[in-house]
């Protein structure tokens, strides 16, 4: 079953088309890997799809409801969790009411969103980091926080952006692991990637951007093929 | 595994018990400490204290818990002074209700005022509710059915009152009246900080963007904030009329009052619920002294240190005095 289609969505700033009609579907419980070269628009479409940019046209459709033009906490409230490139801890706040603020969509009662958020931290291996500010932890366990803070609405669709960027080599592998057990609880994930590894190893389908346009959309398999793909963003990756 | 029963068999609120003993003991000393001899300038002064303390603790919650620096906070004092006064005078309704109407009032001036205004964030929300709150004054000069300039003289009953809310031998009952008042609003505050709507709340000033992908109506929870922050500071403009009994836009309407409120607030900590406590319990005392040893009212001194105190405080501490506390003694960091 499809959980979200988007249609021929486009946005430009001024002169610029920072979305050129990109088109693709995501099947509900998989993970769809979006790559591209630095400002191809990954960014800006998750923008479009989480309502914190408005689309000059185009349709989303989550399951059959159509979402385009509502809010962002609108299209929150109907299951789609997100994070954010540059991250956006509560910085002042806690770890666990980090987590508790997004547990409270689900949980009215204060000690069961509690309990909750805390399952979701253990969940993100930061247990002992509970009772740490968001500013105290580092870049890595920041991105932990913003996936466990997403988890807590109990999303449906779940999209990350770079979860592993600016994390230090050692700790890419953990939150790699971390993406493919949040698979198994039966999320769908959408995650922008530009570690082409990572991407070709977790996603069932890629969608690769360039320029604002979409260039390619398969299996990781036939991405790696693409020839357009190899000539704008892959290079010589092991497809020569 | 392990780690996670004993992080769930946490208690959800750190309760330090020497704190609370220390709390109560304090609140205890309050009821009993008239009894025991306070003059009247003493009772003054700690009515002044509770007063601008739950005025700070309204400030607070727009500012310290939304995020929201209102400039204009003092319009919400005016209407709940002229909402029980122009009742009492009028139709002779006690200001025990007409405390109600104020806070009904502001509440409402709160959200017309607010759905517009909290479009706007940082300094453009700060400027507007500046204008804001010296319209309410210029509007108040002019408005004849209150009194315009010259405001409304409270009749005064013969004998004290409680049912006008006047007594006239002694400051006592007020000092009772304003210390009930004080203490009901640093619980309502407390545990608001403590509720879901408080956590909320702390997320709009934090990062509004990420509050939104939390289902967040950011708008909303800047205009809830907005509406408690007035109910709970029309009261005392309400309680203030009936202590001094004459009210006119300058003094209840004034510029100063939202500024003070600021003040006492940064100084004690700004998004805590002892901040304005500490912060009125310092700037208060200086400002009725230097009233009282430089005449009039205090030669601007008070306000000369009002400033340097603040130049230091933000300077040196600034998440304000309440900084001073070792972390692990204040509940909201060790709760959960």
């Amino acid at each position: 079953m499809k959980i979200l289609s988007v249609e021929n969505l486009s946005r430009s700033f001024g002169g610029i088309k920072a979305n050129d009609n990109i088109s693709f579907t995501v099947d509900e419980g998989s993970i769809l890997g979006i790559i591209g070269p630095n400002g191809a628009g990954k960014s800006t479409l998750f923008d479009l799809i989480t309502g914190y940019t408005k689309a000059d046209s185009g349709k989303v459709h989550f399951f059959e409801k159509n979402i385009f033009g509502l809010s962002p906490d609108k299209i929150s409230n109907l299951g789609v969790g997100r994070t954010f490139q540059k991250l956006k801890p509560f910085a002042d706040q806690t770890l666990l009411e980090n987590v508790m603020i997004g547990a409270f969509v689900k949980e009215q009662n204060i000690k069961k969103a509690r309990d909750k958020a805390l399952e979701i931290i253990d969940f993100v291996d930061l247990i002992e980091k509970r009772h740490h500010f968001a500013k105290e932890l580092s870049t890595g366990q920041r991105k932990r926080l913003e996936m466990a803070r997403a988890m807590a609405i109990e999303p449906k669709l779940l999209l990350m952006d770079e979860v592993t960027g600016g994390v230090d080599q050692k700790t890419i592998p953990s939150l790699v692991e971390l993406i493919k057990k949040l698979k198994k609880t039966g999320v769908t994930i959408i995650t922008i990637e530009h570690n082409i590894n990572i991407i070709m190893e977790i996603s069932d389908n890629v969608l690769a951007l360039d320029q604002g346009k979409s260039i390619a959309f398969g299996s990781p398999k036939e991405i790696q093929k693409n020839k357009v793909v190899i000539d704008s963003y892959l290079g010589t990756f092991d497809a020569a | 595994m392990d780690k996670l029963i004993a992080a769930k068999s946490e208690p959800l609120w750190n309760t330090n018990n020497k704190v609370i003993s220390i709390i109560v003991g304090l609140v205890v000393l309050l009821f009993v400490l008239p009894l025991v001899g306070l003059n009247s300038f003493y009772l003054h002064l700690f009515i002044m204290i509770f007063m601008h303390a739950v005025m700070a603790q309204s400030w607070n919650v727009i500012a310290g818990f939304s995020g929201q620096i209102s400039l204009g906070h003092g319009a919400f004092f005016g209407i709940g002074a002229y909402a029980t006064s122009f009742f009492y005078m009028e139709y002779g309704i006690t200001p025990w209700i007409s405390i109600f109407f104020g806070m009904f009032i502001s509440g409402v001036f709160a959200v017309l005022i607010g759905i517009p205004m909290l479009r706007l964030s940082g300094h453009y929300f700060a400027i507007a509710t500046l204008l804001i709150g010296i319209s309410f004054q210029v509007v108040f000069q002019r408005w004849d059915l209150v009194g315009a300039a010259s405001g409304l003289w409270i009749t005064m009953t013969p004998e004290d009152s409680w049912i006008a809310l006047q007594f006239h031998k002694s400051k006592l009952p007020y000092y009772y009246i304003f210390l009930v008042f004080f203490l009901i609003s640093f619980f309502a505050v407390w545990v608001l900080s403590r509720s879901k709507l408080g956590y909320r709340l702390r997320a709009v000033r934090d990062d509004p963007q990420a509050a939104l992908s939390l289902c967040i109506n950011v708008s909303n929870y800047k205009i809830i904030a907005y509406v408690i922050s007035a109910m709970i500071m029309a009261p005392m403009g309400s309680l203030f009329a009936q202590y001094i009994l004459i009210i006119d836009p300058d003094r209840v309407f004034n510029i100063e009052i939202s500024i003070i409120v600021l003040l006492i607030t940064v100084l004690g900590g700004i998004g805590n619920v002892w901040g304005p406590i500490i912060g009125a319990s310092i700037l208060i005392p200086i400002s009725e002294y230097s009233r009282i040893y430089l005449g009039g009212t205090g030669g601007a001194v008070d306000l000369i240190l009002y400033g340097l105190i603040l130049m230091i405080i933000c300077v040196f501490r600034p998440n304000g005095l309440i900084s001073f506390i070792p972390k692990d003694i204040l509940e909201r960091k060790k709760q959960r």
